[in-house]
């Protein structure tokens, strides 16, 4: 596993990055720092800065020195030793997200015995790379994150990397706000809509009654005001500028390449609270990473990103176009955007901005004592955009603690991730409020899944990810633990099985143990979730091979099961990713305990 | 015997204002104690919303009226400030009212609250003991309700409900109701038995963001019953209407 192969195989990069490591120094390539690896010891510090996104300057807080931190470049098998000196006058802490590592190196304050960094401190991590790929680390204190704190960290497999690739680019995500963090999750505490700027209003009623017809409209409305939800509740969090890089929209992140090359595109979501709709128009992407994790390659051309997850992507641009890298919010209040061009200065087309989506009755499948037999509004029939007779293995009366596991008939592989533009049944452009006009172009996509994905694009599907290499662990679970994914949207309280942080009771499991988790999601949100210290297995379908996640995102309304072997003792953190989600509650501990002498 | 009752009646509203004050300070330590094994404290957090400052134009005197409400706490606990008043622009305050109360989370969208309420204006300065509720009612309606007793053993209560209607992102109308009811006769306050009087608003804001929001509007008072008696026996009209503009703002 760990032969020191000094011998790299890329071009650029890596030969790069492997010669500076072994000189024992920090280089810079294509436009940030490389620490690559040879003694393997590197000092980050912690300060405030200033960042300037298209021209707008505003406070932020660094790793290293830049934002984002400065990109990791390690190899599998290696001892890596970080020195991270806090300059800040409050606590910090690195979380490395995604690493396989001994609980207090995982720097989770409050975890295994991990205390904030103070003032003027410098603590030293160290820990033993035990796997390759895509991952990143960023602050796990407060809402540090929030202000700047996150870098990449890219590890090259010990042996033979099975992707080839000629180029070899980060393409790291972000949300900025010039706003004070700490403001923020007090504005939606007060006033929870208060960064909604697209609220149903009368004049969208008159419009959809035009559209859909009154009667339909009415009880559209009855029924999200009888359960006191916002239909346009995508994201809690606007007026963000979206980086690739650090690199706002106008200030255009730039890879460079030559027609016909293998470009390996690391993308990773290190925004606070955004999940994007990734895609490249004009050049298909190939999956070949999820999370840091080898899979059979999945030609897609785009993807839905949740906050905290990671895809590498291998692109073949063949003409000397500029093509451009483009990241919605699923909000659709702005965007990220890079290009990649055989030379610096060149700029894509800003494609064609995609429709909102309005949420549907379908993403409250699971929320507390939802009757659908007898709910108040709840026509089915002339419901905009709702149309669970068509679902398969849907069976509407069972809805509501509906148990999966034994359910005949409810196929999980095909459940997760549905993919709603390409269910059998699912008639799009029957349902009010789907139809095209005369551009082409939908003027309002429904329900949280439909990323206004074209008719013949493939946009990813957890059903897509199928593992590389085989599941290890065969084993059946033997313990099925529940996690209700739950919250006050208008009090924006945030909780898991309803209970908040510090009032949770933590999930214990014994130490190498088989179990499966069972995310039901009672909430109109999507939760990417986030496990530390291991990976969960996705039960997507796949037999035999499970792909590895660090984050699974649960959409609004569905459950989604998981598997994991319980083989890394500690307490480990366990939470939703969406910063002002774990900061107000939706966060627990999740034990491994060791087996005690008697058993 | 009158100042018997009433002594007995200021005493229980200080013993309740103790036991508010206490059990506020015990939720405190308790989530102090948990707050030790993470970083993160549960933010104390506060706010101020001017609901209505306004500027009332009847036939007749016209007036200033203000309402204005806040809170200090956390999620579950939260200390709570309501006042309201009305003063003629060449005169003196007629009247002032000032709640402070205890709220705590009972449901998603509940709070239920225990106080104090001291009116200022009119004279004789009246305390009173408030129990209450305020939340979101279903289909959105911001909904007061509120039961009083004063230091005289009088019963009263009040019903407030509020509504907004978004014509666009940042026009916004919101209609008003409140009502109030008497158990009985209380000649100083000029107040009958049953519905004394009820009260209906409609004011158009503009958010120019969403701290800041001027407003015109219309506002319609009708006292009722032996209330709307007494009135017209002091000369005054039952019903009162007036045109409003005025200032909604918040931190």
């Amino acid at each position: 596993m760990h032969t020191a192969r000094h011998g790299l195989s890329r071009r650029d990069a890596l030969k790069l990055a492997g010669a500076a490591g072994l000189a024992g120094i920090i280089t810079v390539y294509p436009g940030r720092r490389v620490f690559a690896a040879a003694d393997q010891s590197l000092n980050l510090a912690v300060e405030r800065t200033r960042i300037t996104i298209d021209g707008e300057t505003s406070g932020a807080i660094s790793i290293g020195g830049s934002i984002p931190a400065p990109t990791l470049r390690w190899r599998e098998g290696q001892e890596v030793v970080i020195h991270v000196t806090n300059r800040l006058d409050e606590g910090t802490s690195i979380h490395w997200h995604g690493l396989l590592l001994q609980g207090i190196m995982d720097g989770a304050p409050g975890f295994n015995g991990f205390v904030p960094i103070g003032p003027g401190e410098t603590y030293t991590y160290r820990f033993k790379l035990r796997q390759a790929g895509t991952y990143w680390y960023h602050s796990h204190s407060a809402s540090q994150e929030q202000e700047g704190m996150y870098g990449a960290i890219v590890i090259e497999p010990a042996g033979r990397d099975p992707v080839r690739a000629d180029r070899d680019y980060v393409v790291l995500l972000s949300d900025h706000t010039p706003e004070n963090p700490e403001n923020v999750l007090r504005k939606l505490k007060v006033s929870e809509g208060y960064y909604n700027n697209n609220k149903r209003t009368l004049v969208d009623f008159f419009r959809d009654a035009q559209r859909d017809g009154l009667g339909a409209t009415i009880n559209d409305r009855l029924a999200w005001g009888e359960m006191r939800m916002d239909a346009t509740d995508l994201a809690d969090v606007t007026g963000y500028q979206f980086l690739v890089n650090g690199k706002g929209p106008r200030d255009n992140w730039t890879a460079v390449y030559n027609p016909g090359e293998r470009v390996r595109l690391r993308i990773i979501n290190g925004s606070a609270m955004s999940i994007f709709d990734v895609r490249i128009p004009g050049l298909p992407m190939t999956v070949v990473s999820a999370d840091g994790q080898n899979v059979v390659p999945v030609k897609v051309d785009e993807f839905r990103f949740g906050v905290g997850e990671t895809y590498d992507v291998i692109v073949m641009p063949t003409e000397d176009n500029p093509f451009t890298f483009f990241a919605e919010s699923i909000d659709r209040t702005g965007y990220a955007r890079g290009t990649l061009a055989t030379r610096e200065g060149m700029e894509g087309e800003i494609p064609e901005r995609r429709p909102r989506a309005n949420l549907t009755m379908a993403d409250m499948a699971m929320a507390p004592g939802m009757d659908h037999g007898s709910m108040a509004g709840m026509d089915h029939g002339n419901m905009p955009g709702m149309d669970h007779s068509n679902m398969p293995g849907m069976e509407q009366g069972s809805m509501a603690g509906m148990d999966h596991g034994s359910m005949p008939g409810m196929d999980h592989g095909s459940m997760e991730g549905m993919d709603h533009s390409n269910m059998p049944g699912m008639d799009h452009s029957a349902m009010p409020g789907m139809k095209q006009d005369a551009t082409g172009s939908k003027e309002q996509a429904m329900g949280w899944g439909d990323a206004g994905t074209p008719p013949g694009a493939k946009a990813l599907s957890y059903a897509d990810l199928k593992a590389l290499s085989k599941t290890t662990d065969l084993r059946e679970p033997t313990q099925e633990i529940e996690v209700q994914l739950t919250g006050m949207m208008a009090r924006y309280i945030w909780t898991i099985n309803g209970q908040k942080f510090e009032e949770g009771t933590p999930i214990r499991v014994a130490y190498g143990d088989r179990v499966r988790i069972r995310f039901v999601n009672t909430t109109m949100m999507a939760h990417p979730m986030h496990l530390h210290g291991m990976f969960v297995e996705l039960e997507n379908g796949q037999t035999d091979r499970m792909p590895k996640k660090h984050v699974v995102l649960v959409p609004p309304g569905q459950a989604t099961t998981v598997q994991l072997t319980a083989n890394e003792p500690g307490e480990w953190p366990f939470h939703c990713h969406l910063l002002y989600h774990m900061a107000s509650g939706m966060m627990t501990r999740f034990i491994v305990e060791p087996r005690t002498a008697s058993l | 015997m009158r100042t018997t009752t009433k002594s007995l009646q200021r005493a229980t509203l200080m013993a309740g204002a103790i036991v508010v004050s206490l059990s506020v300070g015990s939720a405190r330590a308790a989530e102090e104690h948990q707050v030790e094994q993470f970083h993160e404290e549960p933010p104390i957090l506060g706010t101020l919303l001017i609901d209505r400052f306004e500027h009332r134009w009847r036939d007749g005197e016209n007036s200033i009226d203000w309402d204005v409400q806040g809170w200090v706490g956390g999620d579950t606990n939260k200390i709570w400030f309501n006042a309201e008043g009305s003063k003629p622009v060449d005169g003196e305050v007629e009247e002032a009212e000032f709640q402070l109360l205890y709220s705590r989370m009972t449901s998603e969208f509940w709070d239920a609250q225990i106080g104090i309420r001291h009116d200022v204006r009119p004279q004789p300065q009246t305390t009173y003991g408030v129990i209450g509720f305020q939340g979101v009612a279903p289909y959105f309606f911001d909904v007061t309700a509120q039961l009083f007793v004063s230091e005289d053993g009088d019963f009263s209560a009040r019903l407030e409900a509020e509504y907004d209607l978004l014509i666009t992102q940042k026009l916004i109308l919101q209609p008003v109701a409140e009502v109030n009811v008497s158990a009985q006769r209380v000649e100083e306050l000029h107040i009958g038995p049953g519905f004394n009087d009820i009260e209906l608003g409609l004011r158009l804001r503009y958010e120019v963001v969403r701290e800041f929001a001027p407003y015109i509007g219309v506002h319609w008072e009708r006292k009722l019953g032996e209330t709307a008696d007494i009135a017209r026996d002091h000369g005054e009209d039952a019903s009162d209407v007036s045109f409003v503009a005025g200032v909604r703002f918040w931190f």
